[in-house]
This record gives C-alpha cells, structure tokens and sequence, in this order.
C-alpha cells in the first residue's frame, strides 16, 4: 500500500478524534475540570443530526450545523445549573458527577429511542471515491480531512489572534493571575464550554460513518478522547490537532502492518509520551 | 511535667482506640449471613467489592494518588489464582491467596517505581494504559489464560480441607471472603493509623512540606502502592476461588472505573467509605436491575449526580457534615 | 345438618374446580442483556419471544408461564452467574433461557447443572458451550454451521480459489475463522490471510483492515464481525474502497448483513453474499406470518434479524417442554423432551441433536439485492440439516 493513502486514512480518523476532543481539551485546561461527560455530547449530537436529516429532511450541512446549535444549547442550560456548582468541587466529586452524567444520557437514548444503532444515511456525492489525480480515495474520508483542517484552523485564528482567545490562552496558563486582571473566567468557561460541546455534536455527526452511534457511544470512546487529550496537552488546539493526526496515523499504519496487535501499541505510545513528557507532547509544564 | 507533642500523641493513640460502632459492620455482615440466605453470592461479590475498594481508598483516599487502573492488580491475583489452580494443581485456597498477594504486589512496586512520578491526568492515564496493556496481554495470551473465554470451572480445594465451595448457595463462600476481609481490614486500619499512615496523608495533604522536612516522598508512595496492590491482588483472588472462573472483565475499565466510584460515593480517606460506598452502590444497582432490568441506569445516574452535587465526599460526607451541624446545636 | 353437608360437599367441589383453573405455573428465567453494549441484540429476541407468544397463545396448552427478567449487564459473566443463582434459589424458577454473550452462558453453565435446571441458549455462538452441561440445549448456533457452510458453498458455487480472512478477534471470531478456513480448504480453496480486526467491544475503523485485504487480491474477502454497529462499517467501507471494482467478493455469515440493518447499508451492500441460517426475507408461510406480525407491532421499519428468531425459537422449546411435561419440570424429563424435538420455525425446519443438543437447521446462501430503492436478501440455495461441524470433526474444545 502507498504511503498517500496511508497517510490519508491515518488523518481521516485523526480528524474525527480532533473535532470531538478538542473542546474536552480547551475546558478541562481552562477550569482543571474532569468533563468524562463530554463523549456523551457528541452522541447526543448525532442523535439530533439523524434526526434532522431524517426526520426533517435537512442537508447533511445544515444537519450538522443544527446538531452544533442544539448542543450548544443544551450544553449551557446543563453547566449553569449543574456544572457550575462543582468547580471549586474536588476532581472526584467532579468524576462522580460526570460518570452519573453520562449514564443519565446512555439511559434516556436507550429508553427514549431505543438501543438500537443509527444509521446515518450520507449524501450520494460523498459516497464512493474520488480521483484525485494521483490517486483515487474514499470522498467521505477526504471531506472529514478537508473539514477538520479548516475547523482547526479556523479555531487557531480564533485562539491566537482575538482578544477571547488571548484571554483563553491567560486563563488556561494561569487562572488566578488572569482573574486578577479582570478576566470572567466563569463566562469564559461557560462560552468554551458550549463552543467545546457543539464542535462534540458535529465530530458525532461527522464520524458517525466511521465511529457509528448508539447509546453506548460516550463510554465506549471516552479512553480515545482522553488519550488524544493528555498526549495532546491541556488546553491546546493545536497539541490537540497534532496529537489526534498522530494517533490516527499510527493506529492506521500498526493495523495495516501487525493487526495482531490490537489497540496494545496505542496504549504503550500514550504510557511513554506521559512518562516522558507528563504534560503532554505539546503542552506547557504547568507551573 | 508533659513533654511537648504528648497531647498530640494522645490524640493519635485516641484515634487508633477501636470505638463501639466499629463492631456494627461485622455485626450487620453476620445479620445478612442468616437473614439473606439466598443472597449470599450477592453478597460475596459485595464483600470483595469493599476489599477492593479498601485497596484503593490507602493510595487514594491516603496517599492522594488517583487512579484509573487498580484493576490492574485486581485482575492480576485473580489470573494468579487461576492459572495456579488450571495449569499447576495449586488450588488450596489460603495459599493461593498468599501467591496472588506477591505476584500483585511485585506488579504494583515495579508500575508504582515507573508511573509514581507523575500526577493529575497523566498519573490518571497511565495508570489506566497500564491496566488496559495486562488486559491486552491476557487477551493474548489464550493459551495461559484462556484470553477472552477466560478459565471456567475452576475448581478449588475446601477452606482447612474441611469447608466446600458449593456452587449454588455461597455461605462457604461468604464467610471465608468475610474472613478474609476482616484480616485484611485490620491491617489496613493498624496501617493507616501508624506513623507511616500518618506521613502518607501528610504527602498528600502539602507534598512540598514534606519533601523540605526530608521525608522519602517517593519510597512511601511506592510502598503504600505495593501494599494497595497486594490487597487488591487479594480481592481478586477471593473473586476467582469464589465464583470458580476468571476473564478479562476482572482486568477492565469497567471494573476500575466501578471501584472509584463507589470509594467517591462512600467518601475515601475515611477506612469506611469502602463499606458504605460498596453497599449502597451494589444494593441500589441490584434491587433497581432486578425490578427495571432496562432502566436501572438511569436510576443510578441520578443517584450519582445528586450526590455528587449536595454531598461533598460522598455518603459519610453527609453523615459528619450533620453530625458537626448537631454539635454545633449543642455547643450554643 | 344437610345443610351443613351439603354446604362442605359444594365447599370441596368447588376448591376442586379451583385447583383444576389455577394452572401450573411454569417460572422461566430470563437472563439477557438489557442495557449495555448488547442492549440491542437484548430487545430483538425479547421482541422475538414476545411475538411467539403472540402467534402461540395456546402452545403452552393448560399452563401458565411465567417470565422473570434479568439483566446480564455486560460480557463478563460475572452478573449472569449471580442473576442465575437467584434465579435458582430465590425465584425457584424450573428453567434458564436467554444468554446473549459466550462467556455469560460459560460461567453459569455450572450451575445448570448443579441447580438441575434445563437451559435453553437463545444465542451464544461458542461451539463448545454445549459440552459444558448435561442441561443445556441451544436453540440458536454454532460459529461452524454458518462457517463451514460458507467455505464449502465459496468453493464450490462461487468457483473461489483463494480468500483472505478478517475477523473480530474473539472467541466467536477464531471459531469462525477455523470453521471458514477447514470448509473451504477441504474444498480445494486457500485462505491466503487471516486479518484480526480488534476486539468486539469498539467498532474499529476498518480502512486499514480492508487496504491489507484489498492488496492481497484474493477472491473472495471473508468477514466476520459481531452483528449489530460493526456490520454497517464493515459494507460502507468494502464500499468506500472500492474492492468491488477490484474483482474481491465480500462475503461473510449473516451477521454483517443483519435484517435490521440493511436499509443503512444502502447502495455498498448490493451483491454482498452471505450463510446463515436465517434472515428476514425467507420465503416460507411461518416466516410470512411472523415478519407480518413483527412489523404490525413494532412498525414498518422495523424488522426481525436473526436473535429474534432465536428468541421465537426459545419460547417454542419452553412450551414444547412445559406442554409435554404437563406443566410438572422434572429437569431429566425435559432434556428427554428436547432431544429430537423438531419445529417449522420461521427459518425452516430445526431440530435439536439429540447427542450434542445443540440445533440442526438449514443454512441459507443469499445475495443482496436491490428492489425499488430498498435491499433484499435473494436466497440461492440452501443447505439442508446442517449439524455443528466442530462437534462432529472433533475440533480443540468441541471434543
């Protein structure tokens, strides 16, 4: 096989990792906290992205557009009224809330819609392959690359050069020093929070095809999200994006080479990076 | 004349005094043994489940190391217990557990030397790799192990060669896991209450101080990790002889993650937010499961929510939080 | 005084009547996977069950039956075998059914036996779980039949000289992989490589697993994976690879082509062919009435895969028991009544192997097919009584 498509469908799965775990990054860097509920945004995302594509008959865009409102809005009604009053909780008590979390949430699909898995059901144009010239290769997985690389550019812009992003960035380095110069980090973290969630929603719709959707989802890929995220290093976009690319290439290329191996060399990369660098490949050691 | 620091040994010495309700636990097990005749394998599983959570309550609740991966040791006693039983004949129970405890407690120094030097997420994730890399390897390693089959029907030589496992009414069964737990119990509380106890909640509570009056901060982290992992080596190992089989769900998340939060439900630190958390975890899933077998999640989400929302370190939060309001009352 | 006779003489006649209408209950019960990862494959053969009910009210002739559920949580077994010892001492129930994953029906198999209590396995695949007791008898299947069928039929009628293998690496997936690997290779074929897919609990994305196949270049590409999520990734990816295009057939048991999943599959699955003993498109009377009763009750979009029929299936033999028995379970009578028990189910005739109590059922070779915009499995021949191969050849465990 040739390196192109390696690295192509390497990326693609980095990709689907990126988006949902970039905000489970962003938040628990700027509020130290430990958000075990945030796969259960993405699948509650994609719930609501099936929906609108069947149900309503809405474009796979526009679709993904409405998971990323409706979760987002969700999102704040549940950290006003529940998370806001664990932040100054010890992390325990912050697991047990989001371990509860997350079972309400496997429990209402279940209930509600029933265990049974989704199907979401792509656009002719994005299924099949696509001659690239060089080589031809599955739409679906370039559209995923395409789309995470502007996301993650775009979100870079948003935290390097606005004024929102800069008093992120303070937040996330040194929160009590960034509180003393009059930043709202509550509001920050309420905003993040949302923004963090709806990027979940959408990487739930987006990866549906690769990652599928039932209730099962935000435990069954929660260890992935927080591989991608302590290898990535709190708080950090970019650590998140190079991480996940990281990941999803060497996940590819061991199972095409030795599948015997399982996930076993995912876990001993994530054990050597964070013995040897705690704070993760790309992230700053906290101080 | 007193010399000085001799109120603050009395103190200590108070604490390490056996108070009466103490007694109530063991009382209350010896209740359920006559009271729930048919409920004794429910019950086993609880006891081990406290053992369990016992283990992790002295490297969490004492020496502040949280961790996502006591499993690890878990499974690796209750894998001990079963490959010496399937492979080698050994299946005298005590002995067993003797060899579990070892082989455990080895796998915790060597992991506890290499993983003790990180702290937060990190410690969280590779405590949690390591687990999932001996879970992985038992996978692998079907012809020792059985990989995902695991070994059933496992069979165990009688307690003293007199007590029987019967496979269908556990009282055997509960009383040598009961026994086993009060022996391990009664090391974990001398443990925790001597000066070595007393140094560990000291790291956890300001590690800097510790370090500047010179105490070897690592050397007793890696220590009390050793004895924890022994303990939950332990548990494992009653969980095999106990139900006569082993696979991979005694070495997963699912279990690891089960532990922490019934510990954070009962309140850790506390030597009884094992019993408490265990209990009111496995009785509520338990009764909820049997009467909504499709719904019972639900019932325990909400469960964990509100108290994680309104009671700060778990059940016996609650409990010394009314106690001190009580006192209060009485003071004024 | 007559009055007072007469009065005591209607008294005992009528406790008499009494005694005749309360029937005997026959307690059953249920361990399946209500929540968690098999929560799915639990609702499908509950639904199952439910609609034999439906179809039967009288199968279970002058008794009453009596259902009690319990949730066997996850894979690990360690939930079903207390589930199962209070079913046994608490409920006293006179029978054990259900039992979605191997390992849960392994664990508690043990205390079938001890409990004396028949057990009837609506589906853990496992060859070797029936030689684990005396008081089991399956209803659903061995790995082997559909594997061993699947490799012959590659050979001989799709003319396949070479296949390479990729499965879930689990037990189930292994015995599939030697079942496959035995029938096709005693036909003259090559299995070239054998690909494990990781494990069952997480769908994997398989690019990387079908590039490895893809670049072999073999005939026919085997796939096994546990039904339910895996089985769309696997098609949508054959499909997004373009191994059709490639001249590499996918074909597999009938778990990558789930009833109640084709419809998500959508143009990729066309011309996918399978083994399996059943899927919803068999064109017998019994299946006609109880796809026709299905859809009336749970909708139109939703249709009965294979655990259903297995759960169906369960139920009969419990009423085949409870009827012959006269509601009175003596458990050596009712392993009597299970052995040779034969039934038109809606998957064609089965029977119960009175040696092995395992079940004896037709495997189906069908391709899938498109018709007005939706897909149907088109059946091209049917392999008659197929027995469980790793029983008979002897294999590992299954001796």
């Amino acid at each position: 096989m040739d390196l192109v498509s390696i690295a192509l469908g390497g990326v693609a799965s980095g990709m689907v990792l990126f988006i949902v775990s970039v905000g489970l990054s962003v938040t628990m860097g700027l509020m130290g906290f430990v958000n075990l509920a945030h796969g259960g945004f993405a699948m509650l995302g994609g719930y609501v992205i099936v929906y609108a594509m069947d149900a309503w008959g809405l474009p796979f865009f526009v679709a993904l557009a409405t998971g990323f409102v409706a979760v987002a809005a969700i999102s704040i009604v549940l950290e006003r009224l529940l998370y806001a009053p664990l932040y100054r909780a010890s992390e325990l008590d912050q697991v047990l809330f989001t371990i509860g979390l997350v079972f309400v949430m496997i429990a209402a699909i279940t209930l509600g819609i029933g265990p049974e898995t989704q199907a979401l059901v792509l656009p002719d144009w994005l299924r099949g392959q696509t001659d690239l010239g060089f080589i031809s290769y599955r739409t679906y997985s370039l559209m995923v690359i395409v789309a995470g690389t502007l996301l993650a550019i775009g979100l870079w812009l948003g935290f390097e050069r606005t004024r929102f992003g800069a008093q992120i960035r303070a937040a996330v380095d040194n929160r009590r020093m960034a509180q003393s110069l009059g930043v709202d980090v509550g509001r920050l973290f309420t905003i993040t929070f949302a923004f963090g969630s709806g990027l979940a929603a959408v990487g739930g719709g987006l990866g549906a095809e690769i990652l599928g959707l039932d209730p099962q989802y935000p435990l069954r890929y929660l260890v992935y999200f927080l591989i991608v995220v302590s290898v990535g290093g709190l708080g950090r976009v970019s650590g998140v994006f190079f991480a996940a690319v990281l990941i999803g290439i060497l996940d590819f290329v061991l199972k095409l080479y030795y599948p015997k191996g399982g996930t076993l060399f995912i876990y001993a990369f994530t054990l050597v990076v964070l013995l040897l660098r705690p704070q993760g490949l790309f992230g700053k050691r906290s101080g | 004349m007193t010399p000085p620091g001799f109120a603050a040994a009395q103190a200590l010495a108070a604490r390490h005094r056996f108070k009466w309700w103490e007694v109530l636990p063991w009382v209350a097990a010896i209740a359920a043994f006559f009271l729930f005749p048919t409920y004794l394998s429910f019950g086993t599983q609880v006891l081990i489940t406290i053992l369990f959570a016992l283990s992790l309550d002295l490297v969490m609740g004492y020496a502040g190391i949280v961790t996502l991966g006591h499993a690890a040791f878990f499974g690796a006693g209750a894998y001990t217990v079963g490959i010496l039983a399937l492979h080698f004949g050994w299946n005298e129970p005590l002995s067993g557990l003797v060899a579990a405890a070892v082989v455990a407690g080895a796998i915790g120094f060597v992991s506890g030397v290499v993983l003790l030097r990180t702290q937060g997420l990190a410690l969280l994730m590779v405590t949690l790799c390591t687990m999932a890399l001996l879970e992985e390897s038992a996978n692998m390693g079907a012809a020792y192990t059985g990989g995902f089959d695991g070994m059933p029907g496992l069979e165990f030589a009688p307690i003293f060669g007199v007590f029987q496992f019967d496979p269908l009414f556990f009282r055997a069964q509960y009383l040598y896991a009961l026994a086993v737990l009060l022996v391990c119990f009664v090391l974990v509380r001398a443990l925790v209450y001597s000066p070595f106890g007393e140094s560990l909640t000291g790291i956890r509570e300001n590690v800097l101080r510790m370090h500047a009056v010179g105490a070897p901060v690592q050397r007793r982290l890696v220590v009390a990790y050793t004895i924890s992992a022994a303990l939950a080596g332990v548990a494992g190992a009653v969980f095999t002889q106990t139900t006569a089989f082993v696979n991979l769900s005694v070495l997963g998340l699912d279990r690891a993650a089960g532990v922490l939060i019934v510990l954070i439900l009962g309140g850790y630190g506390r030597l009884y937010g094992a019993f408490v958390g265990a209990v009111a975890y496995m009785v509520l899933e338990h009764t909820l499961a049997k009467a909504y077998p499709t719904a019972w999640q639900l019932g325990i989400g909400i469960v964990l929510i509100v108290v994680a929302l309104y009671a700060r370190n778990g059940i016996l939060g609650i409990a010394e939080t009314l106690r001190g309001r009580l006192r209060m009352r009485r003071a004024s | 005084m007559r009055h007072g006779m007469k009065r005591l003489l209607i008294a005992a006649a009528m406790s008499g009547v009494a005694a005749l209408a309360q029937a005997q209950t026959v307690k059953v019960g249920v361990v399946l996977t209500y929540t968690g990862v098999g929560a799915e494959f639990g609702q499908q053969i509950t639904r199952g069950m439910d609609t034999f009910m439906k179809l039967h009210p009288d199968a279970f002739g002058s008794c009453k039956v009596e259902l009690i559920k319990r949730d066997s949580k996850n894979p690990g077994g360690a939930e079903a075998k207390t589930a199962v010892q209070e079913l046994i001492t608490q409920d006293k129930v006179d029978m054990l059914t259900g039992f979605v994953f191997s390992p849960n029906a392994i664990t508690t198999a043990s205390l079938a036996t001890a409990g004396k209590k028949p057990m009837i396995i609506m589906n853990a695949g496992t060859a070797w779980i029936t030689n684990l007791s005396p008081m089991i008898a399956r209803v659903s299947f061995s790995m082997w039949q559909s594997g061993y069928t699947m490799g012959q039929v590659a050979a001989k009628q799709l003319g396949a000289k070479t296949a390479v293998v990729g499965y879930t690496d689990y037990p189930p997936g292994k015995d599939e992989l030697a079942a496959f690997k035995a029938g096709f290779e005693s036909a003259g074929g090559k299995v070239i490589d054998a690909i494990p897919m990781g494990g069952p609990g997480k769908v994997p994305d398989f690019t990387p697993f079908f590039q490895r196949a893809k670049d072999k270049k073999p005939d026919v590409f085997f796939v096994f994976v546990p039904a339910g999520d895996h089985a769309v990734g696997v098609v949508k990816t054959y499909g997004a690879l373009g191994m059709r295009a490639a001249g590499i057939k996918l074909i597999g048991p009938g778990d990558i082509t789930q009833d109640n999943k084709l419809q998500a599959m959508g143009k990729d699955g066309v011309g996918l062919i399978t083994v399996h003993h059943y899927n919803a498109d068999l064109d017998n009377p019994e299946n006609k009435r109880f796809v026709a009763a299905w859809k009336k009750e749970y909708g139109a979009d939703s249709t009965p895969d294979f655990m259903a029929v297995q759960g169906y299936d369960g139920m009969a033999a419990i009423a085949h028991v409870a009827k012959t028995l006269n509601c009175k379970i003596d458990p050596g009578k009712a392993m009597a009544a299970l052995k040779g028990w034969k039934f038109d189910s809606p998957r064609g005739p089965i029977m119960i192997d009175p040696d092995t109590r395992d079940i004896v059922m037709n495997e189906y070779l069908s391709e899938l097919v498109e018709k007005d915009g939706k897909l149907y499995q088109k059946n091209l021949a049917t392999t008659m009584a197929v027995k469980d191969k790793c029983k008979e050849l002897g294999v590992g465990k299954c001796k």
